[in-house]
Formats: structure tokens, C-alpha cells, sequence
């Protein structure tokens, strides 16, 4: 017997959801740091992989937040998906790895979620490629557009 | 050997984007168990971070624990952290042998001495002055002795070299010890568990190179972030546990329907460990999550505390005769077993704090 449908078992899917009750408390928090976003500007990210979240839990917090209006992706060390949700500043961002397993799945209250952001020290290291490409390509010398 | 490369360096070398390594430090963060403010002065610390020089010793082992960390498919948080870390002596992975390996040890030793990670796993034969394990003619005991002179820190990988282990179990013909009773003039990180979740290794790692110095730890030597919890604490389970609803044997209605294994001898209410929200196989699922009980693997003498498959109201740990009292009374058996392990670890911190 080498192979695993040759093993006589059947796998049964009862169908019960798991529920660690964790849903409720959560999305109070999450209500308190959309407040804390609205009156003072602070961000708040909640990484839900440190918690005892089912994957019911799960389905049942994206019932609850519903989809916004952006949905984007990131390829970066693999991809990263960011979902808004119906209530706008809060969004659902999982990052995962190049082999697309979850490594964490954050509650991000924030106007835009900084994956999405280019990092600042990127700024200069485009502005020099991006001349070097036009001097290419136009053959002509790079230089400052002020 | 050590170069001065920093990991932000090696990383984008490797095309990891300053974004992807934003992720990572968010991961990384997310592994240490850190709150997600910390994630900028992660990034920052991890960005400068140096490449450690790390000698990893195995003594009387199954080579679990290295299976447990490398058996990653990598490109993984747990993978970039341990391509990070100049190991400079693992005799299981490395290329060399023979003299070549024990060379290279005396290197590393002599080059990087008072700043070199010393990893154990496995535990040390002192019987007979030791000689039940040797390598390179050299015992176990001798080895570590002399490693550890030089050791910034060490990190006992495994229930064998945090507590003794499967060696250690009764009769324990080799005279098995953990490195803690061996080793008292450095600091040691017990990261226990048989074998150890990758992360909480890798975890410790990685809080050294943020950091620059080893994890809060426990009365047991182990790092608060991932042991100062029970598995019971954070089990998707305890919501059946608070109801009193129980399976009784493994293929019952109630262990069909995910119910609180606690009365097949379930030690979550009794084990600090990390595994029901770290998980293993990559976040794919845990033992209790699978439909077994937590075997209680990361505490001491684990091994001798009794059948794996008997409840915790049979007095196999802690105070028999207090949890025994509670048994039948539903809720109350864990109640009781999870108090009395709460007690004793709040009687080692005042302990600790003394």
C-alpha cells in the first residue's frame, strides 16, 4: 500500500463551525481604533495570528467587515493581499510567502495600509533609474527636471 | 564565518525588496510575539543587524529539533533568519568531518570568543564520566564544558538539553542532564518542546539580533513571549472546555464534533507552550487541532509524568489529590488542574523575583 486514496479511511466533515468567541471583542477594538483614527490620526494594526482565531472566527469576521471598494495586491517576498473593507479605513492586509502559506493576517486601521506605500528610501534610488532609463533611451544626458 | 554584512544588506542581495522587507519585519515581529508598534524598531534594529556566530552541539539526540527547523520549503521567515546566522558547527549539517569539523570549531571559538551563540540540543551523559556520548573522542560533558567558556549565551534547544529529556527518563541509564545543571555561569534560554515549533526557535534567534540580548524569560528559563501561556489558555477548543462538553474515547460524537480532549488526558491546562497559535507545518495546524491531546512535551520530565492518555484528574500532575477531589464535576477538572499549574508557575515567579 503506497498510496494514500488505498487507505481505508474516510475522512468525515461533521461541519461544525469552531468558535473561539474571540469576534465580539475584536470588533469593539476595532471600533475604538477607527475612533482613535478619526479624532487623532493614529493607526492601529491588530495581528490576528497572535490571537486563538478559527478559521470560522475568520469567515465570520469578513462576513461582518464586507468588501470596499480597493483590492490590491503586492509582490514582495511573495504576496501580500490587501482587502478594504466595507467600512473604509479598516482593511484586512495577509501577508504571505513566496509558496503563498499565510506568515500573518493584520487588521490594519489606517487611511492606506503601508505595504501599499512606496518606502521612502526608495524615492532617490528611482529618480536616478528612472534617469538613467530616459538617457537610454532617448540618448540623451541624464539630468535634473526641476 | 562572520562577515560585515548587515541583514538588510543580505536581504536585498537576496531580492528582497525594501517593502518585502518591511513584510518580513512584520512576520518577524509577528513571530516574536512583539505588539505591531514595535515593527518600525524591529526593522530598524534588524535592518544594522550583524552576522552572529553561532556553534550548535548535538549530544544524546534524535535530531528532531534540526529536522523541526530546517524542514522549512523555504523562502520562510524561519529560513532567512537561520541563512542569517553563521553557523559555524553543526556536525548533522555541515559539509566538513572529522578533524576538518572539529577544526573549524576551534576556529570559530578562538576567532568570535565571549560573542559566539552556543545552540545545544540533546542532553549530557554524566555517568561514568561521561562516556555514553562521545564525538571525535571528546564526551559530551568535556565538549560543553569547554564551548560554553566561551559562549556569549546559550540556547538549549529541546526538552532533552532544557530538562533532560527522553535520556533522562526513568531509569535513566546514562545519567542524563539537562545543560542548565551542568553550566551555571552564563546565560542560558531554555526553548523546550520535543521537538521545538521552529518559530520559537528562530524567534529567540531573531530576538537576539534585534535586541542584542536574550528574551525575557521565565522561572524555567524560558522566553515569556512563547511559554507564558498554556496550550489550554489559547486552545480554539476552550469554548467546548467552559461548556463541559468532553469527548470521551476517539471516535465518539463528541471527538467528531472538535470537543475538549481534557478527559482523553489532554496537558494543555498544564503546558506552557506556543503551539496552538503558532502552530506547526508552516501555520497548517497543531496536535489538539489534529485530534490528539497536547502530551505536555515542553515541561520537564514529561516523559514520567504518566499515561499520555490519562486525564489530568487522575493526579498525574501536580497535586493528585487536590484535582482528584474535582474529577466527575465536569468544568471543574480542568478548572482545577489549570489553577494548579497557575499556582506553581506564580509561586516560580515570585521565585524568580526574590
Amino acid at each position: 500500500m503506497n498510496r494514500l486514496d488505498a487507505i481505508p479511511i474516510q475522512v468525515e466533515d461533521v461541519g461544525l463551525p469552531h468558535r473561539t468567541e474571540n469576534l465580539q471583542p475584536l470588533m469593539q477594538q476595532v471600533e475604538q481604533a477607527l475612533h482613535e483614527l478619526v479624532e487623532h490620526g493614529a493607526e492601529t494594526v491588530i495581528d490576528l495570528s497572535s490571537m486563538p482565531f478559527s478559521e470560522q472566527d475568520e469567515k465570520d469576521l469578513r462576513a461582518r467587515l464586507g468588501a470596499g471598494e480597493v483590492n490590491a495586491s503586492v509582490m514582495a517576498f511573495g504576496p501580500t493581499l490587501v482587502q478594504e473593507s466595507a467600512f473604509p479605513g479598516v482593511w484586512l492586509v495577509e501577508h504571505q510567502n513566496a509558496e503563498q502559506r499565510r506568515l500573518t493576517l493584520q487588521l490594519v486601521v489606517a487611511r492606506v495600509p503601508e505595504i501599499l506605500m512606496t518606502p521612502p528610501d526608495d524615492l532617490p534610488d528611482s529618480l536616478a533609474a528612472l534617469r538613467r532609463a530616459n538617457a537610454e533611451s532617448f540618448d540623451t544626458p541624464g539630468k535634473d527636471v526641476r | 564565518m562572520t562577515d560585515d554584512k548587515t541583514l538588510g544588506e543580505r536581504l536585498r542581495e537576496r531580492g528582497v525588496s525594501r517593502r518585502g522587507f518591511m513584510k518580513f519585519c512584520a512576520a518577524t515581529a509577528s513571530m516574536m510575539a512583539l505588539p505591531t508598534s514595535m515593527i518600525p524598531r524591529v526593522a530598524a534594529a534588524l535592518e544594522q543587524a550583524r552576522r552572529p556566530s553561532v556553534i550548535w552541539l548535538s549530544f544524546q539526540e534524535c535530531t528532531g529539533c534540526t529536522e523541526s527547523l530546517t524542514r522549512s520549503h523555504a523562502p520562510t521567515i524561519e529560513g532567512l533568519i537561520f541563512d542569517h546566522i553563521s553557523l559555524d558547527y553543526h556536525h548533522t549539517l555541515q559539509a566538513a568531518s572529522g578533524d576538518a569539523a572539529e577544526h573549524a570549531r576551534e576556529a570559530a571559538m578562538k576567532q568570535n570568543h565571549g560573542e559566539y551563540l552556543l545552540v545545544v540540543d540533546g542532553s549530557i551523559p554524566l555517568k561514568d564520566d561521561g562516556i555514553y556520548s562521545t564525538i571525535a573522542g571528546i564526551t559530551n560533558l568535556a565538549m560543553l564544558k569547554d564551548v560554553a567558556a566561551g559562549a556569549a549565551a546559550i540556547i538549549s534547544v529541546g526538552t532533552c538539553a532544557a530538562y533532560g529529556g527522553l535520556p533522562k527518563a526513568n531509569p535513566n541509564p546514562t545519567g542524563a542532564a539537562s545543560v542548565s545543571e551542568i553550566i551555571d555561569d552564563k546565560p542560558i534560554v531554555n526553548v523546550p518542546g520535543c521537538p521545538p515549533i521552529p518559530t520559537v526557535i528562530t524567534g529567540v534567534l531573531a530576538h537576539f539580533l534585534t535586541f542584542g540580548r536574550l528574551p525575557e524569560l521565565d522561572a524555567l528559563n524560558r522566553p515569556k513571549v512563547f511559554f507564558g501561556q498554556t496550550i489550554h489558555d489559547r486552545c480554539y477548543r476552550r469554548p467546548f472546555y467552559e461548556r463541559g462538553k468532553f469527548a470521551e474515547t476517539f471516535d465518539d460524537k463528541g471527538a467528531r464534533e472538535g470537543w475538549c480532549l481534557f478527559k482523553l488526558g489532554c496537558k494543555g491546562p498544564t503546558t506552557y507552550n506556543a503551539c496552538a497559535t503558532a502552530k506547526w507545518n508552516e501555520g497548517t495546524s497543531f496536535p489538539i487541532e489534529a485530534g490528539h491531546g497536547c502530551i505536555g512535551c515542553s515541561e520537564p520530565g514529561f516523559w514520567d509524568k504518566g499515561g499520555f492518555y490519562e486525564a489530568l484528574s487522575k493526579g498525574t500532575y501536580g497535586s493528585a489529590e487536590g484535582i482528584a477531589l474535582a474529577a466527575g464535576a465536569g468544568v471543574a477538572i480542568g478548572a482545577a488542574a489549570a489553577m494548579g499549574s497557575r499556582a506553581r508557575q506564580a509561586q516560580a515567579d515570585r521565585k524568580e523575583e526574590k
